[in-house]
């Protein structure tokens, strides 16, 4: 299974390949739009802001890479920003559209007392069967983030967890799965989802 | 975990070093046994000008699957940014960040307030009243009140304090509990409480006084106790931890 990782200069892509190849991955870290599609599957990684994020995507044509990428069936893992820019928007960028592969928005934390960015452990709470889910019910991941998403269409969110109030810590449909934790720093779990990433991966291919 | 020339070291008091084993495997361990973060200081960075522990940060990323701080000779953003692209998740600023409180402000502004740790090696100060800040591992004494100092770091844009008690490092009598109620009062920014841990119950010592998370060395370099042994005595006391 080879697998893409887009390289946008927009984050830890070091620590999301090292993972990929722990579970099992052959990883080829791209900024090319035609290798991204010419691998199996593709990973989208990110950390930074909305606006940013999405303008690095298009200055490259990585973001039509990753619609074309959705819409030929290929499997698609978003992590962190890579998940939130799958949106329509953020209220971090307001005015600057995502990519809209998921109906919804991207919203800040807000609560009285509540420390923003969150940071840290949290458990997984699954809220629809995932075969990249599988075994992940209740274990803790770590997350880094100031922004979470809000699905417009309740299937479409897929695990949540707890700050503040429940958030939507995963989300997907068809061949795409995302999170808005780090897999690559949520040690054995993390692992895990990786592995099971790849094996839906293969099933799906 | 205190690395010098590659080595993980361990002393009293910041001296008397002892070779505790490779950085990257020790981490590695640590992180199957159940850690939820890694800190790597390359102590002699500072005094002996050498370069960043960029290395280390980027051998890190192979072996550590949970988040680590790399900190010891960042002087510069650029220095913070070579850090957090070969892997880093944080970058802990000390002597730099006294020298040059900017680079708190520009660190949190480029990189945002979660990647930057202010680190700070206190000492109670002669008399008793309050403790002061030390630059270069210890060998410099500032005379910079330290809660004064840190409430800077915060209005500065520092995410985080890693709060090392020079009077208690390497003696396993317990952390500063005074010294981490007093920041804990001074600041919202988590407190990572440093130094002096030797039992389990020290470790629920320093969350009830104040700290958000407990570092420790030497106890699990020299393997008095087990990760998973002090997540266990926490849980039991009620604090609330995550099962690896």
């Amino acid at each position: 299974m080879r697998v893409a990782v887009v390289d946008y200069d927009a984050g830890n892509t070091l620590s999301v390949t090292r993972a990929l190849a722990r579970a099992g991955a052959g990883v080829e870290l791209t900024s090319e739009p035609e290798r991204v599609l010419a691998a199996d599957a593709l990973v989208l990684p990110g950390v930074g802001a909305f606006g940013d994020c999405v303008g690095k995507l298009r200055e490259r044509g990585l973001d039509e890479a990753c619609r074309e990428a959705y819409r030929s069936g290929k499997p698609f893992l978003g992590v962190c920003v890579g998940l939130q820019v799958l949106f329509e928007s953020s209220e971090e960028s307001p005015g600057t559209a995502g990519l809209g592969l998921l109906p919804g928005r991207v919203v800040r934390f807000r609560g009285e007392g509540l420390r923003v960015p969150h940071m840290g452990w949290n458990t997984l709470r699954v809220r629809g069967e995932h075969p990249v889910l599988e075994g992940l019910d209740g274990e803790a991941f770590y997350f880094v983030h100031s922004y979470h998403p809000e699905p417009a269409e309740p299937g479409d969110l897929l695990a949540s967890a707890l700050y503040g109030g429940e958030f939507c810590a995963a989300a997907g449909r068809e061949n795409l799965f995302a999170v808005q934790f780090h897999p690559e720093k949520s040690s054995r779990a993390g692992l895990r989802l990786y592995e099971n990433f790849l094996g839906w991966a293969r099933g799906l291919s | 975990m205190d690395v010098d020339r590659g080595r993980v070291v361990k002393g009293t008091r910041f001296k008397d070093l002892r070779d505790a084993g490779d950085p990257v495997e020790l981490a590695a361990l640590y992180d199957r046994e159940g850690a939820d973060e890694i800190v790597f200081y390359d102590i002699t960075a500072s005094h002996e000008r050498r370069g960043t522990a960029v290395e280390l940060a980027r051998r890190a990323a192979e072996e550590v699957f949970v988040p680590y701080t790399v900190g010891g000779g960042v002087r510069s953003v650029e220095d913070m940014r070579a850090m957090l692209r070969a892997g880093a998740d944080k970058v802990s600023i000390n002597t730099a960040a006294v020298k040059n409180p900017d680079l708190i402000s520009e660190g949190a502004e480029r990189f945002g307030s979660q990647c930057v740790v202010l680190s700070v090696d206190v000492k109670r100060r002669g008399g008793g009243a309050g403790w002061e800040v030390y630059l270069n591992g210890g060998r410099v004494n500032t005379g910079l009140d330290a809660l004064q100092w840190l409430a800077e770091g915060e209005r500065r844009g520092a995410g985080e304090i890693v709060l090392n008690s020079m009077d208690a490092d390497g003696t396993e009598t317990g952390y500063d509990l005074d010294l981490i109620s007093a920041v804990a009062e001074r600041t919202v920014l988590p407190i990572v409480a440093s130094g002096g841990a030797g039992h389990p119950d020290h470790m629920v010592a320093a969350v009830r006084a104040g700290a958000g998370a407990v570092l420790a060395a030497s106890i699990f370099h020299f393997e008095q106790y087990t990760i998973a042994e002090v997540k266990r005595r926490m849980a039991e006391a009620g604090v609330p931890v995550r099962w690896a």
